[in-house]
């Protein structure tokens, strides 16, 4: 016997200007859905075609990071933050790092502070290739999925040769990096970086030039500079917006306060303005590596640090900007091994949360390439 | 050899019509003539679906190759040389999955849906003009029929979207209603301004009024945007990319054929298939000559050469450069919305269409195109 579900309230009557009677209706988007990218759940209210109101759940893939961090020692956390996002993990570990290197009042040696400059840019032009293979994927275009992986498989096989791994790297360590990089990194990442300039422009033929790409982005989900800042929107998605926030020009780290590289800022703030500025950001991070790649000095590539770090008493907090936006580290430390309390302020959870404001009143298809121009990652948010 | 080749070729090749002939009279010598009739009515059921079938097969494999290529990649390789059993596998699979209906569909029009679709599909196969007599069925208002069954196609489709009670499906299905029924104009349109210079609606007579030269290239610049009409919308008529909105993989999940598995689902994706091909074959029937080999003036012996080429090659090669033309747009192009689709047809593609319908009238009655 199946049990008859109770039912749901009525859905709200619309009365349309034409005089015809509809129905609004709810629809999940996820958490299994192929455009949400992980498993978040969208429950949207849809009139029609068109997007009545958008509630985002989330929690699909918590895993408590933030606890498991006050049970650990520094060092492992720092392997916890690739489990977060993804692929922008150099940055999270760097964060960390930063974090720890600050309380422990540490001076990280300089070929240290370049190669994980370096690696920064090498992982945010990873992220930019995968995420604008994915746009093209949520627009119908699959094409550009192929074409994203092809150059930042060449950017994995440099990750690979220097740490061992592709997607949770580990390797930058408090006090430098774990180990020094392989004999081959500025070779290869040579290579790459001419390889991609010659790439790069074909991203713009075959996606950005494409009319119905413009169609479907230009003047769609706008976000005005004062709602960027209300919401609390980083990254190229507010820089889109014309709020600039760039973590490597506000408060250099690394290597960041000795190159030359701009902070891209867009007015327009709609989907076609958050796609455009990523793609710039490729041009700056291709600038800041080839400045850097032949000038690693030499050197050691860490200061000796205890083996079981302990922190100081207080609290440290320390951003960086990743592929996503601001990330903050945010350690309460009683002196011990493990932090008291740690906090991670992540992107993509401020990010995620002006979808309802950008995409009410759009249509379902819009609502898919406005959720893929904020470049959403699940782990990210949920922790 | 030669002897099997050059009797294979003028059998089926050149004219077909000795070796069907001599198909009935071996039937009516056999049977009572209403058994013959109906045997020989059997027996190109049966070619015809398994023309269907091993189109379906070769189509999706063609598919999959086109799209690897344009997506840097091989495809398919590991089942049979080049991956080329590939699809094979993949048909038994869909063979032996469980067909598995939803508890809350309709269960009559679920099962029903995927039929109207196969059996639109299949009407319209009936009418392709492989060769010189190498035709099922020559109605003297073939392209009218084709039409007519082709959107038949749409009702299965919206079934298949009520019936399945999801709501990614019956939106993609009231989709696919309001894309198919939109563009159904266009290529009707386009092919009237065709019907001005052919003069006639059967098949075979069209082709034939290219003896002298294909359409495309007599009908002027009406016969060309004519072309370029048709092979948007029928893109747009077969649900295919950069018109695939009843399906929408990144928004509707599949769309209309969310729900359906094993071979119901195969039904849906062949049907797709063979649609592509009945557009290609439309177009390359009524622009491109159908089996007519390329001409060039008074080049004898280059027209010598191209008379060499057997028919039903020409025409496979018109039909698989449209197909290309079509995977083309669909591994390039990104998808339209759903309003933009409609502006496009109704704003542009249609008063396109008919004032290239006064151009190409203007055209016959100058006599430009003879």
């Amino acid at each position: 016997m199946k049990e008859q579900q109770p039912p749901l309230e009525e859905p709200p009557v619309v009365e349309n200007p034409d005089g015809l009677r509809t129905e609004e209706y709810f629809v999940n988007m996820g958490p299994q859905h192929p455009s949400t990218h992980g498993v978040l759940q969208l429950v949207l209210t849809i009139n029609g075609e068109t997007i009545v109101n958008i509630e985002p759940h989330i929690g699909y893939i918590h895993r408590s990071i933030e606890k498991m961090c006050e049970r650990d020692t520094y060092r492992q956390i720092v392997h916890l933050t690739d489990r977060m996002d993804y692929l922008s993990c150099h940055m999270n570990n760097e964060a960390v790092c930063l974090a720890v290197e600050k309380a422990l009042e540490v001076e990280v040696p300089e070929r240290a502070k370049v190669v994980r400059t370096i690696l920064s840019e090498l992982t945010r032009l990873a992220s930019h290739q995968l995420w604008w293979g994915v746009m093209g994927m949520d627009l119908g275009a699959i094409t550009t999925f192929l074409y994203g992986f092809r150059d930042r498989e060449m950017i994995n096989d440099i990750f690979e040769e220097t740490c061992g791994a592709r997607l949770t790297m580990n390797y930058i360590a408090p006090g430098g990096l774990m180990y020094d990089i392989h004999p081959n990194f500025q070779r290869r990442t040579k290579a790459f970086v001419e390889h991609f300039k010659k790439k790069l422009p074909e991203y713009d033929r075959l996606l950005s030039d494409n009319i119905i790409f413009r169609k479907r982005t230009e003047g769609i989900g706008i976000l005005s500079k004062e709602d960027a800042i209300a919401f609390g929107v980083t990254g190229p998605t507010a820089r889109a917006s014309g709020f600039s926030c760039d973590v490597r020009k506000k408060q250099p780290y690394s290597a960041y306060d000795r190159v030359d590289f701009e902070e891209i800022l867009l007015e327009a703030g709609d989907s076609f303005a958050r796609y455009k500025a990523r793609i710039l950001e490729m041009w700056e991070s291709l600038k800041i590596i080839e400045q850097l790649i032949d000038n690693i000095p030499e050197g050691e590539h860490q200061v000796k640090t205890r083996q079981v770090i302990k922190l100081p008493k207080g609290e440290f907090y320390q951003r960086v900007e990743t592929a996503r936006g601001e990330f903050g580290v945010y350690i309460i430390s009683d002196g011990k091994k493990s932090p008291y309390r740690l906090k991670f302020r992540s992107p993509g959870f401020s990010n995620l949360f002006v979808l309802n404001h950008l995409a009410k009143g759009a249509k379902i298809a819009d609502l898919v390439a406005i959720m893929s121009t904020l470049d959403l990652v699940m782990p990210d948010i949920d922790r | 050899m030669r002897a099997a080749w050059s009797f294979a070729r003028q059998q089926l090749f050149e004219n077909a019509l000795p070796m069907i002939e001599s198909i009935e009279y071996w039937l009516h010598t056999h049977f009572s003539p209403a058994w013959a009739g109906f045997l020989g009515w059997v027996l190109v059921g049966a070619v015809y679906l398994g023309i269907f079938a091993i189109l379906g097969l070769v189509l999706v494999y063609v598919e999959r190759k086109v799209a690897a290529f344009f997506q840097l990649r091989l495809g398919p390789m590991r089942v049979g040389p080049w991956g080329t059993t590939q699809t094979i596998a993949d048909a038994i699979k869909l063979l032996l999955k469980e067909p598995v209906t939803p508890d809350k569909a309709d269960r009559f029009l679920y099962n029903l849906a995927p039929f109207f679709v196969v059996t639109a599909t299949l009407m319209a196969l009936a009418l392709t003009p492989f060769g010189k007599h190498l035709q099922a069925f020559d109605i003297d208002i073939g392209l009218f029929f084709l039409l007519a069954v082709s959107s038949v196609g749409v009702v299965g489709i919206l079934l298949a979207g009520w019936a399945s009670d999801n709501k990614y499906s019956l939106i993609g299905a009231m989709r696919s209603g309001a894309q198919i029924v939109s563009y159904e104009l266009s290529v009707g349109l386009s092919l009237v301004t065709m019907l001005l210079l052919t003069e006639s609606l059967q098949l075979s007579e069209i082709i034939e009024s290219q003896q002298a030269g294909w359409w495309i290239f007599r009908g002027h610049v009406p016969a060309f945007v004519a072309f370029v009409l048709f092979v948007i919308a029928g893109t747009a008529e077969t649900n295919r990319g950069p018109f695939d909105l009843p399906e929408a993989e990144s928004e509707l999940t599949a769309g209309f054929h969310t729900e359906y598995s094993g071979l119901k689902f195969a039904f849906f994706f062949l049907a797709e298939f063979v649609n592509m091909f009945m557009i290609a074959v439309v177009a390359s029937t009524v622009f491109l000559g159908g089996w007519m080999p390329f001409h060039l003036g008074d080049w004898a012996a280059f027209n010598a050469v191209m008379d060499f080429i057997p028919g039903p090659l020409w025409f496979l090669g018109k039909v698989v450069f449209i197909m290309f033309l079509m995977m083309w747009f669909k591994w390039t192009f990104p998808r339209l919305r759903i309003d933009q689709l409609l502006t496009l047809e109704w704003k542009y593609l249609l008063p396109l269409n008919l004032a290239n319908l006064v151009l190409m009238a203007f055209v016959v009655l100058m006599k430009w195109h003879l």
